[in-house]
């Protein structure tokens, strides 16, 4: 591939793949929800929403808060949640990082770990209330595999998201 | 708020189209908010969304479930061939045991059909609504459940039972066109009651949410339930049909015991979709057809709708203890809150 645009074509191919990558690559992982796989028990990572607080954390400038609500909104359609549970859940975490980026300032990649799992602990709490509310009374404890799973997740998300972002803005 | 101290720059539309930014985020969260809270009051009020967004997205894990199947059964046919020798001695003894068993089993079904008969009291429906496959089932929530391959097309409709060849899986909370939503009996929220297979004890199965589930029993003080006990429906609620299998004990815990669920979803391909055992166990009361009452076996007759007496045989206390409060929320026991 040569690194200049060959022509009008090409640079509309690319200024498509530079806008909607981090949409798609998210939604994509939205619809993961959808693998034929049938637990017994909740532990596979929320990977729409790991994926979202990754495009989040490494590119704060990409999105605005309402990003999450409408990513929300599919992530409740396609996965069978409560409608509302992923928009009420992901748009507060966005606003929390907006508040945080606006103490912080600078942050590396620790703190962005540290944030994530911060956000992924507010995420799985959030799950399991409304789950509660909604007349599911399950023990906590059910949810842990998963915490630890999509903390323990962070580190291989932001890889890739960081190859993503490469493969994105390459020219 | 901090979020002054970071503004983008002098421009004053810029600074406006961040607040406006956030003006919409936060309204489509309290929006979000208000879906739930109608969610809870009212859960099939979305269902028309809900199910269209079903229909789109079943064929995506249908499509997917049988590859998945395919690796899955792989590792399970390679030991079958190293096994093969003591596995055909213990199957031989399984099935010599199993024989005897099923003659008796034949003798006494055909002592019930006559006892039931003249009783006057026969099942209502014992037809299946149709058969479908699971494609999928949360795996990222705290609520257990599986998705259908069959919807209203085929004449699914919420509240019915699911049943596998093993035993009971669910009942169907939503139904799209072409697919529908299977309440697992593992979830938190689903109460099946149920009656030990030895001696008819009965018992509420409410799911634990990671897969097993608890037995409570209605007598206080005393734990019946001993390892290895098998329970099945017993049909009071009206909701599902009576002599399913639902699980096995696994263990104790003071009053109440833990068990396995004997359909384990993970494992199932196809599903059946039975009818409600009784239809008017989940309509209000005015809507319930009016139930004609069997004559009486031995003594004389008894006025219909006299109060305080039921001489209708398919009388079941769970049943009409719940009628009252029916049209307002819950429709019996054993439904999904």
């Amino acid at each position: 591939m040569s690194r200049i645009a060959g022509s009008e074509t090409e640079v509309a191919i690319r200024d498509l793949r530079r806008r909607y990558i981090p949409l798609g690559s998210t939604f994509v992982a939205i619809l993961l929800v959808l693998m034929p796989l049938v637990a017994s028990s909740p532990w596979v990572p929320n990977l729409g929403f790991v994926l979202l607080i990754t495009w989040r954390l490494l590119r704060p400038e990409i999105w605005a808060a309402q990003t999450a609500l409408g990513l929300g909104l599919a992530a409740d359609l396609v996965s069978g949640a409560p409608l509302g549970q992923s928009m009420v859940l992901w748009t507060a975490a966005f606003l929390a990082f907006d508040y945080a980026d606006s103490l912080l300032g600078v942050r590396d990649y620790w703190l962005d770990w540290i944030l994530a799992a911060a956000a992924i602990l507010f995420h799985s709490a959030g799950v399991w209330y409304i789950a509660v509310l909604m007349g599911s009374p399950a023990a906590f404890s059910i949810m842990l595999p998963q915490l630890v799973l999509s903390i323990l997740a962070y580190p291989i998300a932001a890889r890739l998201v960081l190859a993503l972002d490469r493969w994105r803005l390459m020219r | 708020m901090a979020l002054g101290k970071r503004r983008p720059g002098f421009s004053r539309r810029a600074q406006y189209g961040r607040f406006i930014g956030y003006v919409i985020a936060v309204g489509g969260g309290l929006f979000g908010a208000l879906l739930l809270l109608l969610h809870m009051i009212h859960p099939e009020g979305l269902g028309p969304i809900r199910g269209a967004a079903l229909d789109v997205t079943a064929p995506v894990s249908g499509a997917g479930r049988s590859v998945a199947g395919f690796f899955g059964g792989i590792g399970g046919t390679v030991s079958d061939y190293f096994r093969a020798g003591s596995q055909n001695a213990r199957l031989q003894r399984e099935l010599d045991s199993a024989r005897r068993e099923l003659v008796a089993r034949q003798a006494l079904a055909y002592e019930n059909r006559r006892l039931m008969a003249l009783l006057g009291l026969a099942r209502l429906t014992d037809d299946e609504v149709t058969l479908a496959r699971i494609v999928g089932s949360s795996f990222d929530a705290p609520q257990r459940l599986a998705t259908l391959s069959a919807g209203t097309s085929a004449g699914v409709a919420p509240g019915q039972p699911v049943r596998s060849a093993d035993g009971l899986i669910g009942r169907v909370l939503e139904s799209g066109r072409w697919a529908s939503r299977v309440l697992l009996i593992t979830d938190g929220s689903s109460n099946v009651p149920v009656r030990l297979v030895r001696d008819g004890t009965p018992a509420l199965a409410v799911g634990r949410g990671d897969g097993t589930i608890e037995l409570r029993t209605l007598e206080v003080g005393q734990n019946p339930f001993r390892r290895g006990d098998i329970l099945v429906t017993s049909g009071v609620g009206g909701i599902f049909p009576p002599n399913v299998p639902v699980a096995m004990v696994s263990g104790r815990e003071g009053d109440t015991a833990i068990a396995q669920p004997l359909a384990d979803p993970a494992r199932l391909d196809f599903a059946i979709v039975l009818r409600i055992y009784q239809p008017a166990a989940t309509g209000p009361l005015e809507a319930a057809p009016p139930q004609t009452p069997a004559p009486p076996v031995a003594g004389p007759a008894r006025p219909a709708g006299a109060p305080g007496q039921q001489s209708d045989p398919r009388y079941q206390p769970g049943l009409q203890q719940q009628r009252p409060v029916a049209a307002a929320q819950s429709p019996a026991p054993g439904a999904p809150r």
